[in-house]
């Protein structure tokens, strides 16, 4: 049993932070503040929660289209996230990433991709930058179910398997591609079984347990800093809202059961960390209420530091295109 | 040309890529170069670099070209300054990393992270290699904001290029034209490197202008000999690199010869050839005695019979009557 309080404490903060920024992030889609596409990560908190808090700050990660959750989870900052996403100057990217393409390299976070399976690729090159500078730093790259069904993903982890590399491929098993259920989309029952096919540890996780993706990942994270290699884990989780805030308004025939979706929620990832963190006496009411009123404040907070932001200047257009620069037109 | 040193040798521009590569890696240890065969130095360039500086820092890749030029996007990204060897035709199963990846991802971001990456391409036209292998697609990649676009005509001016293109701090991609890397020239003894950006007069002339890329250089030189014999004196100007493109080389030249032949291997239509004749025609245009030429590949797919290929490209014959063309 898990008994470091601090981290304990820490996991349920970084999975509230989500949550209650995903929430903010639906209000603010429904009121034409946040524009484009935003996939919300609600539901599938302590997967990321549980695999960041096994890396260190300097750890590298990518992501993906549905990856709000990952730079908080990270330790990422979250006025800078939520400015991002309402395309302001002070954002992570200035504002010209958006809800797609959060990243923060000050906490490693090397970027995420609209184009799924396309950062993990990247994510292998910096682990092997890694090895190749003499350091222990682990990459994961982040990707959902669908993602595996990608060339990029059987590329990338044969590279990381023949070089062994210091990656912990994670998948994020939601179990749909937008309306496309996974079991009829992959061929292996589990997607952790397809590490087989490169000779390296394949292992399902519970994806609501914050713990279970810990322990995992610390396996997984042990393993590559010691230059054993890569490994797979698949967590097993589900996302509570449609593919992209508003598709639900397009989306003609159901693709999943209102039952599966209740069932679902019965396991929060949230409210299994929280009852456990009571009935093993790790944490009172109080101190858990205290967390989610601190975390309200600081989204608020958020919200206002991005809202009274600036735009970008017009001149910013051509700004950051090349590091050495050339005229551009 | 500006060559320096009273000590030059005579070596292929092949060997002037391997001596770039070669004194870049012993200057910097984050160089570092990945692809296919490479350790055993099959396709030349990258010859002997195994046996200098190993395993680790000339790696083998598997067939996997999406995966390793989308490594070589990470590792710079995380400090290191990959090399990337490989061919026109093969990017296109490595597109996604190409253009998703590494061309965004500094704009996309912010300019939050740098990325040194030289993604080294062949182009293997002109020797019966068919449709597949074939490809000349460099235009695709000045269309693509986010790339340098460097192509040498000769030794000089690869080995100099190529040590610039390691040290620039974005993606480059140098393209390495198979009919001319085995030609000869001059190459100094010292360091030099050439900047980006800065076209070169090949030949100096006064009634037309040539603007020849790579392999269609030493074509266009050879057409500027035959209408000299006619009494035409062509000037023959190699941009050498096409993003940035020296415009002003160009527009200068057409101010003083007045006529423009813009030549390239890549199919017609959206060509390199096409985009300097729009520059001029917008910004040259009163300079302008004749209408511009506009010499290509023929927009067909690349055929294998020897009856059919050289059908397809610019020849110093086609060069030489485009030029006469402009004189009418």
């Amino acid at each position: 049993m898990l008994e470091d309080k601090t981290l304990l404490m820490e996991m349920l903060r970084r999975m509230v932070r989500i949550r209650l920024f995903e929430e903010r992030v639906i209000q603010l889609v429904e009121r034409g503040e946040i524009v484009g596409a935003a996939h919300s990560y609600i539901g599938e908190e302590a997967v990321a929660v549980g695999a960041c808090m096994a890396l260190r700050d300097d750890d590298w990660m990518t992501g993906n289209h549905r990856s709000h959750g990952h730079p908080i989870a990270k330790g990422g900052d979250v006025n800078k996230a939520m400015a991002e996403l309402l395309g302001k100057a002070t954002g992570l990217c200035k504002g010209k990433g958006g809800s797609m393409h959060l990243a923060d390299f000050s906490v490693g976070i090397l970027g995420e991709s609209g184009i799924l399976g396309s950062s993990i690729p990247t994510a292998v090159g910096a682990a092997l930058g890694s090895v190749l500078q003499g350091n222990d730093r682990v990459a994961v790259p982040f990707f959902g179910d669908g993602a595996s069904n990608e060339g990029a993903f059987h590329e990338s982890i044969n590279l990381a398997a023949i070089w062994k590399l210091p990656v912990v491929f994670l998948c994020e098993n939601n179990q749909y591609a937008v309306s496309s259920s996974f079991k009829k989309m992959v061929a292996s029952e589990n997607i952790s079984d397809r590490s087989a096919a490169y000779n390296i540890p394949g292992v399902l996780v519970d994806g609501q347990d914050c713990i279970a993706m810990y322990e995992a990942v610390s396996a997984a994270v042990a393993r590559a800093r010691a230059g054993e290699g890569p490994s797979l884990i698949e967590g097993r989780t589900y996302r509570y809202y449609d593919h992209s805030l508003g598709l639900g308004r397009i989306v003609r025939t159901a693709y999943r059961e209102d039952e599966e979706v209740e069932l679902w929620k019965q396991r929060d990832p949230i409210n299994i960390h929280k009852e456990r963190l009571l009935s093993q006496g790790m944490a009172t009411q109080k101190e858990i209420d205290a967390i989610d009123a601190e975390t309200q404040r600081q989204i608020d907070d958020a919200t206002e530091f991005a809202r009274q932001s600036p735009y970008p200047e017009p001149e910013a257009l051509f700004e950051d295109m090349f590091a050495d620069p050339i005229p551009l037109e | 040309m500006t060559q320096t040193a009273e000590q030059t040798r005579n070596i292929t521009l092949t060997q002037a890529l391997n001596e770039a590569m070669r004194e870049e890696m012993r200057r910097d240890e984050r160089v570092f170069i990945m692809g296919e065969d490479i350790q055993s130095g099959v396709y030349g360039a990258s010859a002997g670099l195994a046996q200098e500086f190993g395993y680790e820092r000339v790696r083998d890749c598997p067939l996997s070209e999406n995966a390793f030029m989308g490594a070589a996007v990470g590792a710079a990204a995380v400090g290191m300054r990959p090399i990337v060897e490989s061919a026109f035709c093969f990017m296109w199963v490595a597109m996604d990393s190409l253009v998703s990846q590494a061309s965004k991802m500094r704009y996309m971001f912010g300019g939050q992270v740098d990325l040194p990456i030289v993604y080294r391409a062949s182009l293997y036209y002109g020797g019966s290699m068919a449709a597949h292998h074939s490809d000349r697609s460099y235009p695709l990649f000045m269309h693509i904001p986010g790339f340098k676009v460097v192509f040498a005509s000769n030794s000089y001016d690869g080995k100099g290029l190529m040590k610039t293109a390691i040290r620039d701090n974005d993606p480059v991609l140098f393209c390495e034209d198979r009919t001319i890397l085995g030609a000869r020239g001059e190459v100094p003894e010292d360091d030099y490197a050439i900047p980006l950006g800065v076209a070169d007069v090949k030949r100096e002339g006064t009634d037309v202008t040539i603007v020849a890329i790579g392999g269609m250089v030493p074509r266009a030189l050879e057409a500027a000999d035959t209408l000299a014999q006619e009494g035409i004196s062509a000037e023959v100007l190699d941009p050498r690199t096409l993003v940035p493109l020296d415009r002003q080389a160009i527009l200068d030249s057409v101010a003083k010869t007045g006529r423009l032949v813009t030549v390239d291997m890549a199919h017609k239509t959206c060509s390199a050839a096409s985009e300097i004749a729009a520059i001029v025609a917008m910004e040259g245009f009163w300079s302008l005695q004749a209408p511009v030429q506009r010499l290509g590949t023929a927009n067909v797919h690349i055929p294998f019979s020897t009856a059919l290929e050289p059908l397809c490209y610019p020849t110093a014959e086609t060069i030489a009557d485009a030029a006469r063309a402009t004189l009418e």
